[in-house]
């Protein structure tokens, strides 16, 4: 398979990452490069096999529903670039 | 060997130095030789001697508060990748160029119980994605063997720290050979633990199914110590094991008779350099010398596990990585009109290039019309590359064999093309995928005077027995203890 | 043509929780700012989730109060998409192994004109554990430059929501209300969720398609989203399926969309088409393993379940005898089953009829006034039950005991006794001081006699009234007619 140059712009877009024209052709190579590594593994027949999406077989542990946490926002929000009335603030949202 | 863990230690416990002393000694090493190597990305000499000053009152005792450990007052230094308080935790990005953490790592918190002071955070790949270290935001970290060469990655600040002696040991990661294959290229030590013997809270993660936290050092015996301090169950972690609390210094002087060493064909096979091979063959030599027995096993899935491998941990990234948005901490552009600008402009300025082609990858195999045919595929291979391993712990106690295919390549030697540069990790890849422990060793040198290191891989919970191997290696071998050509790495400075 | 309606519900329920599905920060609703949002729920770099125990606890409570299939191993995804409420850059939820699957729930339909209730059941998709996202706040807030700007708001990032699927088996708007109101009931019933509308406890997203009536397939449905109170909901339905009609009469195709109800002008409007939709790009969450469910802890919360709503309702047309009216509206919530029985258990079980006439008239009157709000009742069960006995024991007529009603409301006494007693409320039975009363009357108002003699049946009603009056209300009414009869009689 191979991506295309609207391929390249659809995933950036997906992962908000802003490419332009220039950018997206070098993508494509690279990707198009890094695919034909991948592609090698469309050969096996893993019919039957279970995906693996741990290394470890185990189950979820649970944690008591008890508050653990307390306030720390003025911690937290000294590292954010806009904050005001402890609120975050980014440019307007528009539904 | 003068500066190891354990000598430094001595020296601490029989009052012949404080760790004021050991830290201000380590601090100017690091002011004089990291401009050159670049191992190091922030390091706080105040902070450093206030926890060097903690630990010496720790010692002298007559101190209300925890008693001191045999590590106390042995300095450390920190891959930046832990989120450690106060400092700044940038993980190699210019996304984090400006974060400080607010909170401790499990791991930094580990540590600072043990009264280990922090000398400072090291250089790596950005967000741990590289082989080289060249994709860090804050420039390359060269190898001190030789500095027109990379130290290997992700955890290459960390390698040339420890091999440069800038730093007794070191905190590393691993996700796809991250600890092993700088160790490999450095001539140092270092390990994985299985998967879940380490928290992973507090550290950023990369592909988190797959990192997994370990120590750095010059030898297995330092390695050994330090993963006593960093193991250990952590209920802030899901995936953290809930196991006792082991010694993994414990079987270190075991004898080697018996023990079942399994040579994997498919590692010794094309790829692999003359002096490479030689040095592994010589490693192996040794260790039927020293008692162990050598049985030939077969991996045959483990040639996909690059592959899958470039399919799982980019899914993984592309997800974890989406929190890096400018809203409420780290880089955000400083133009932008719009909430989508500001989103696309924060996160095409603030990742590098490798950064940003993993993430794209991962947004296309999780795509709509492609999560069968990739992620689910390379979950599968997964499975199938995991169950090779527990065939071949059927018939022996280690698996051995190189760390990497090749000694550490020339800075910008890979750059231009990705895949060749993935394929450095092509012996590593397999063991993250199935959460196994491994680590590598010093176990030569090549032509160019380049260190090669060896691969140990054990089964599930096996370390204690593969610091025993590496151990016994290291006793009755000495490439552990050669030093890299830098001012001072020679000769007894303790 | 004749249209058929179909509709589904995706019902997000706030679990009552102490904590975040993932992380011990606090859920209490209405604390200022990002100060119950933690390094978890702010997605600091490096932090991770751990489950909530009392969340999985109540999911599963959900399950067995529906007949559900409990999925023992179940697992949670990443739901991938950017929003500056949602700061991890994609939302824990379950996608291809939810907690429960395949439940059920029957609903009592409003009466369709012939008088009795139809009954309907409705089946459940699905239920699944998922994250909410924190708030976005409009308001006014600029920039240096002016531009203006939103504040993000992560307390509510984190907390415990339930996502209840139904399959497309709904009709109208109204099958849907019936619907919600009955998960409604039954999710605050199990104490799974508060169900405070308001807050945003109780969420309706509505899937609506329309198709010709007897058609197989389904019509291209649209999505209206977040509808929070049953009155919006049935609106929000009505408005949209008269939209999606007149679209396709005029020629038009319905398109897939999500769309947002206007409560001000009663319109739905479009928020993204389906070309626009997200591509979610859902895994499995590396950092959380499959939840195992086991056996012994589902046993335990099943043992702890309530009778329910319908089991109860049940109970109380066999074993009570109430119509199935009234025994829907009693089990329309705990609380009101609960003072009923406690309520019957006070005034004995010869008194259920009365005691269901109190909680289903006067009561849900007086709690009407007060916003429907159960914590705002100050009758106990008890004290309505002293009330009821003294009607039953001739002590007092209705009317009276609607006047001690009103004076327990108000906290005036602690008992129907009490007031009896200090306002002499005491029923007149004695035969000779009616008859003494109407004859008074009868005297007063000669007319309405003449009127009566006349033919005039309206005029007995007036002379009841007068002397129901002259005797304050306290004369026995049945003992006041027959007396009055007689005597209008005798000339």
């Amino acid at each position: 398979m191979s991506l295309s140059l609207q391929d390249v712009q659809r995933i950036a877009h997906l992962a908000r990452i802003r490419v332009d024209e220039a950018e997206a052709a070098a993508y494509q190579t690279q990707l198009n490069g890094i695919f034909g590594l991948i592609e090698e593994m469309q050969a096996v027949d893993t019919c039957g096999v279970l995906p693996m999406s741990h290394a470890q077989d185990l189950s979820q542990r649970l944690r008591a529903d008890v508050v653990s946490e307390s306030d720390h926002r003025a911690a937290f929000q000294a590292v954010a670039p806009q904050v005001e009335n402890g609120l975050y603030l980014v440019p307007k949202v528009i539904e | 060997m003068t500066d190891t863990i354990k000598h430094l230690s001595a020296l601490l416990v029989a009052g012949k130095a404080s760790s004021v002393e050991l830290c201000q000694d380590y601090l100017g090493r690091i002011a004089r030789l990291n401009p050159q190597l670049n191992a190091f990305v922030s390091v706080d000499p105040d902070r450093t001697l206030a926890e060097a000053q903690a630990a010496d009152a720790r010692r002298a005792g007559g101190n209300v508060g925890i008693p001191a450990g045999p590590l106390t007052g042995v300095p450390i230094a920190h891959k930046d990748i832990f989120c450690a308080e106060g400092w700044l935790t940038t993980c190699g990005s210019k996304m984090l160029s400006n974060f400080v953490s607010p909170y401790d790592a499990h791991v930094i918190e580990q540590f600072k119980l043990a009264g280990m002071p922090a000398l400072g955070k090291t250089n790596m790949d950005e967000f741990a994605m590289g082989s080289s270290n060249e994709t860090s935001y804050f420039g390359p970290v060269k190898n001190p063997w030789d500095t027109s060469r990379v130290p290997g990655g992700s955890s290459g600040g960390s390698a040339a720290a420890v091999a440069g002696r800038l730093c007794p040991g070191a905190t590393g990661t691993d996700t796809g050979g991250s600890i092993r294959q700088p160790a490999a290229f450095t001539g140092i030590t270092g390990l994985k633990p299985t998967y879940g013997v380490v928290s992973r809270y507090g550290m950023i993660a990369f592909a988190s199914s797959l990192d997994q936290a370990g120590p750095m050092a010059q030898t297995a015996e330092d390695c050994a110590c330090l993963l006593n301090i960093m193991a250990g169950h952590d209920p802030r972690d899901s995936t953290s094991l809930e196991r006792d609390k082991e010694d993994y210094a414990r079987d270190l002087s075991l004898p080697l008779a018996g023990l079942k060493v399994g040579l994997p064909r498919e590692f010794f096979g094309a790829g692999l350099t003359g002096d490479t091979a030689r040095a592994v063959e010589a490693a192996i030599a040794q260790l039927q010398k020293q008692g162990a027995q050598i049985v030939e096993i077969g991996l045959p899935n483990s040639k996909l596990s690059v592959a899958a491998y470039y399919v799982l941990a980019p899914a993984e990234a592309s997800s974890n990585l989406s929190r890096f948005d400018g809203v409420r901490y780290g880089y955000r552009t400083p133009e932008y009109g719009n909430l989508a600008e500001m989103y696309e402009k924060t996160r095409a300025e603030g990742f590098g290039p490798e950064v940003k082609r993993r993430i794209m990858i991962g947004a296309y195999v999780l795509s709509h019309g492609y999560y069968d045919a990739y992620y689910l595929q390379a979950q599968k291979l997964r499975r199938l590359i995991a169950q090779d391993f527990v065939e071949a712990f059927k018939v022996c106690d280690l698996i051995l064999g190189p760390t990497a295919p090749t000694t550490a390549f020339k800075l910008g030697e890979k750059t231009a093309d990705p895949v060749e540069m993935y394929l450095s990790d092509i012996y590593t890849i397999a063991v993250n995928l199935a959460g196994l422990p491994g680590m590598s060793l010093p176990c030569g040198f090549d032509a160019q005077g380049l260190p090669i290191g060896m691969q140990l891989i054990g089964n599930y919970f096996a370390e204690a027995r593969m610091l025993n191997v590496a151990h016994q290696y290291q006793l009755a071998t000495d490439w552990h203890t050669r030093a890299p050509p830098l001012p001072e790495t020679s000769g007894v400075r303790w | 043509m004749q249209w058929e309606t179909v509709i589904g519900l995706e019902v997000h329920t706030q679990l009552s929780t102490q904590t975040k599905i993932f992380s011990g920060a606090s859920t209490a609703f209405g604390a200022a700012p990002n100060t119950q949002a933690c390094a978890v729920d702010i997605a600091l770099p490096g932090v991770l989730p751990v489950l909530n125990r009392g969340a999985v606890e109540r999911a599963i409570r959900f399950g067995l109060a529906i007949g559900a299939k409990l999925n023992r191993n179940n697992v949670f995804d990443r739901k991938n998409y950017f929003y500056p409420d949602l700061p991890k850059g994609y939302q824990i939820s379950q996608l291809a192994l939810p907690i429960v699957e395949a439940g059920e729930l029957t609903v009592l339909l409003p009466s369709t004109g012939s008088g009795t209730a139809e009954e309907k059941t409705i089946r459940i998709t699905r239920a699944h554990l998922e994250e909410d996202a924190g708030k976005s706040l409009h308001e006014d807030f600029h920039g240096e430059d002016g531009r203006p700007l939103t504040g993000i708001d992560l307390n509510r990032a984190g907390t415990p929501l339930l996502e209840i699927v139904s399959e497309p088996d709904l009709r109208s708007a109204k099958e849907a209300v019936a619907y919600a109101r009955a998960l409604h009931t039954l999710v605050t019933w199990i104490g799974i969720c508060d169900g405070n509308m308001q807050e945003g406890s109780f969420r309706v997203d509505a899937n609506v398609s329309v198709r010709p009536l007897g058609q197989k397939e389904y019509g291209t449905r649209r999505e209206i989203k977040n509808l929070n109170s049953f009155k919006f909901l049935e609106q929000a339905i009505n408005y949209e399926v008269r939209w999606q009609i007149e679209q396709i009469e005029d020629g038009h195709r319905i398109v897939q969309a999500t769309v947002l109800f206007d409560p001000d002008t009663g319109e739905t409007r479009m928020m993204r088409s389906k070309e626009d939709a997200h591509d979610y790009r859902y895994f499995p969450d590396p950092d959380l393993l499959p939840v195992k469910l086991d056996e012994d802890w589902i046993a335990q919360i099943r043992a702890g379940l309530p009778e329910l709503p319908r089991q109860k309702q049940a109970r109380y047309v066999s074993e009570l005898g109430l119509s199935a009216y009234d025994a829907s509206v009693l089990t329309s919530s705990k609380w009101t089953a609960d003072y009923f029985e406690a309520m019957l258990s006070s005034a004995g079980i010869a008194q259920v009829k009365a005691c269901a006439n109190w909680v289903t008239g006067g009561l849900a009157a007086y709690l009407n006034q007060m916003d429907s709000s159960p914590d705002l009742c100050t009758v106990t069960p008890q004290q309505a039950a002293s009330v009821v006995k003294r009607v039953a024991d001739g002590t007092i007529n209705g009317k009276i005991a609607k006047e001690i009603f009103d004076a327990l409301w108000k906290g005036e006494g602690a008992d129907a006794d009490q007031i009896i007693e200090a306002r002499g409320l005491k029923q007149v039975s004695d035969s000779g001081a009616i008859v003494a009363i109407i004859e008074e009357v009868m005297a007063a108002n000669a007319k309405s006699v003449e009127e009566f003699r006349a033919g005039k049946e309206k005029a007995f009603n007036a002379l009841v009234g007068q002397v129901m009056k002259a005797s304050k209300g306290k004369a026995n009414p049945a003992q006041v007619n027959e007396l009055l009869k007689n005597k209008l009689g005798a000339g």
